[in-house]
């Protein structure tokens, strides 16, 4: 019997993903264990994925996108994050956080000026909406304030972890901040503009690759016409591209359980303990059937999340619930896995060594877990 | 400039193959892909687009289901496909492969048709040559680094020392080897833009090629018999106990398997 169209990939989503698949496992794979022990962003991969269109997927031609979809966008981020975390989630955030509200809510002025070299993948944009004082609950411990002074914004203040905000191909990334009295505003930020300063990468346990920055604006002017979309839509705005991002964090998670499936089904195979092969031990082999039971549904899970949001149905609670989930399933995932590796498990030279490092982000980035128990809660009338 | 890339459609090489009763690989057994050096020289023809605004066309000699690797091939970003498609065809041996595509290569203008040197299937590397002797065209093969500077083409043709400079005028015909370049992958909108690309399918009638030159009855070459690569010996472990025994040991073997 067929298998119902709904779950199956177009045969351009299927060709792409095996392409993307091709060369994670060809260039990306070989290269992680050296580039994340360096702490270095792989500059030169980021690159290529961009000669790859994979930076344009889900944006309009007109502005040097792809024209594709946000399903392609995320197997493309599930085959990376299978192989290593960081250039999946160099991705992720690249398109989703960077690139999409500008796309998303910009004028197209703006879109002219920035969107076509974030497609093209010759540049990065960031997205900062974390402050210090916490990133849960924006509206009640946001500082960063702007101020209007004849035909443009003065901002000051600070925002914490922002991914990609400082990597050499970094152009802008978009900020939120007060602009009167219960009004936040995304504003756009080119990253040279005078006033800015941008810290050192953070020491980090996992995402070793993937450049994360803290940023101090002090007095930072720019034109008022790099307001995105309108005055006063920041907070609408910003829900928006997140209910997005945690699809897309989803499909990485799930590349990360695929990721040690496909590594522990090979060295179980391997591995002799007791005159056979640890996998024929049944503790062992329970423990990869659970994964592959985790990857599966996880992989379901955000996919029908995805399809929701393409055919124009609501999908936020479909979206926590898949970031929930299989980000919760691949920190127990990337625990068991370690475990079946053993003392190689604890060393970063093994891919499942480094999703154990990797593993925990994937709980609190885009809306920790509490806050998807929050908003499912809510959405079921709590 | 005009170019001709022809590929083939192969049986995954990481797959399990079955051979049939007409001892030929069953390619609908397993998955097939587009043949690996392929790769090589279709991004030797992507260049020449890139730098000389070459026109490149992809041809492929197989069944209608091999579309799908028409495609792939159109998805670097090549200019349209010419698929031969004739249930009289199947079981054709180099030569008759060959009468093929030099028919097919008639029906068409060019200047460059770049081949990989063998399909990583049958490994004979006898079709490029073969279809330049049928078309009386100046044959470069194992070509690890090709110009085209006006209408000569230059090639280093490798060999065992070495390679040598070899050139040409076009028309000509070209055989890439693996050495030769580093394929790009395909591009999300080189995918998206492959599906909308002009494929003409043509039968042997269409080409003026009868079925009596062609297909498993009039191959030059029969298989009679087959058998599966016997599996590798175990080697010998030489250990080193530091008295330089091991040495000498190693030297005995090197002479005696003639390498010294
Ligand atoms: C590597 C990395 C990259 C990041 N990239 C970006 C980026 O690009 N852009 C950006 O804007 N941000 C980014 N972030 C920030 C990230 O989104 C926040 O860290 C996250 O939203 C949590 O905010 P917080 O760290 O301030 O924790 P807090 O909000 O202080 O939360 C602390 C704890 O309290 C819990 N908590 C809070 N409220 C509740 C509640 N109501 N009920 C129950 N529990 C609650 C939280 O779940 C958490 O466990 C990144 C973070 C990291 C570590």
């Amino acid at each position: 019997m067929a298998v119902p169209s709904p779950f199956e990939l177009t045969p351009e989503q299927e060709q792409f993903r095996r392409v993307v698949a091709a060369f994670a496992d060809e260039v990306v794979a070989p290269a992680a264990a050296d580039f994340n022990a360096e702490g270095r962003f792989p500059i030169e991969i980021i690159q290529q994925m961009g000669e790859m269109g994979l930076f344009g997927i889900p944006f309009g031609s007109e502005f040097g996108g792809m024209d594709g979809d946000y399903l392609t966008l995320c197997l493309a981020i599930e085959e990376l994050g299978r192989v290593d975390q960081s250039v999946g989630i160099t991705l992720e955030a690249g398109v989703g956080l960077g690139a999409a509200p500008l796309d998303e809510f910009g004028t197209d002025e703006q879109k002219r000026r920035w969107l076509p070299e974030l497609c093209r993948g010759e540049k990065l944009g960031a997205f900062g909406l974390t402050e210090a004082g916490g990133g849960s609950d924006v509206l009640g411990t946001a500082r960063t304030r702007a101020v209007q002074d004849g035909d443009g914004w003065v901002i000051d203040g600070s925002k914490q972890f922002i991914t990609n905000a400082g990597t050499d191909m970094t152009s802008i990334v978009t900020v939120t901040a007060w602009t009167g009295e219960k009004e936040m505003t995304s504003i756009i930020v080119p990253v040279d503009t005078p006033g800015l300063s941008i810290a050192p990468p953070y020491r980090k346990i996992g995402w070793h690759a993937s450049d994360t920055r803290e940023l101090t604006f002090d007095g930072v002017r720019v034109p008022v016409t790099n307001t995105l979309g309108e005055r006063g839509a920041g907070f609408r705005q910003f829900l928006k591209t997140l209910d997005d991002g945690r699809i897309a964090i989803a499909a990485l998670a799930v590349g990360m359980i695929q990721g040690c499936v496909d590594e522990c089904v090979r060295y179980a195979g391997e591995r002799e303990a007791f005159g056979g092969p640890i996998g024929k031990q049944q503790a062992i082999a329970f423990k990869i059937a659970d994964l592959e039971v985790a990857a599966q549904t996880a992989r379901q899970m955000y996919r029908y999340a995805c399809r929701r949001k393409m055919a124009g149905q609501s999908y936020k609670r479909e979206a926590s619930i898949a970031k929930l989930y299989a980000s919760e399933q691949a920190v127990t995932a990337a625990r068991e896995a370690t475990q079946i590796f053993g003392g190689m498990g604890f060393t970063t030279d093994t891919r499942v060594g480094r999703f154990y490092q990797d593993a925990k982000i994937l709980e609190i980035g885009e809306g920790t877990s509490e806050v998807q128990r929050l908003l499912i809660s809510r959405d079921l009338g709590l | 400039m005009k170019i001709i890339v022809p590929v083939k459609r192969t049986p995954d090489t990481a797959a399990e193959k079955v051979i049939g009763d007409d001892r030929t690989v069953d390619r609908d057994a397993g998955e097939s892909v587009l043949c690996p050096v392929n790769e090589f020289s279709i991004e030797e023809a992507v260049r020449l687009k890139e730098s000389q605004d070459a026109e490149v066309t992809v041809l492929l000699v197989g069944p209608e289901s091999a579309q799908s690797t028409v495609r792939k091939a159109l998805s670097y970003g090549l200019d349209g496909g010419l698929q031969v498609t004739d249930d009289a065809i199947a079981g054709s041996d180099a030569l008759g492969t060959a009468r093929v595509i030099a028919k097919a290569l008639e029906s068409r203008e060019w200047d460059l048709v770049i081949f990989g040197n063998q399909s990583t299937d049958a490994r004979t590397c006898l079709v490029p040559a073969a279809v330049a002797e049928l078309l009386g065209v100046p044959s470069l093969t194992y070509a690890r680094h090709l110009e085209v500077e006006g209408d000569t083409v230059t090639v280093h043709r490798e060999h065992e020392e070495g390679w040598d400079v070899v050139e040409a005028q076009l028309p000509a015909i070209v055989s890439v080897v693996e050495a030769i370049n580093e394929p790009r992958y395909p591009s999300f909108k080189g995918i998206m833009a492959a599906k909308s690309k002009p494929l003409d399918v043509v039968s042997l009638a269409d080409l003026g090629v009868s079925a009596d030159e062609v297909g498993a009855g009039n191959a030059a070459a029969t298989m009679y018999e087959f058998e599966p690569r016997p599996p590798k010996e175990a080697g010998t472990v030489v250990e080193d106990d530091g008295s330089g025994a091991a040495a000498a040991q190693l030297a005995d073997w090197m002479v005696d398997k003639k390498f010294a």
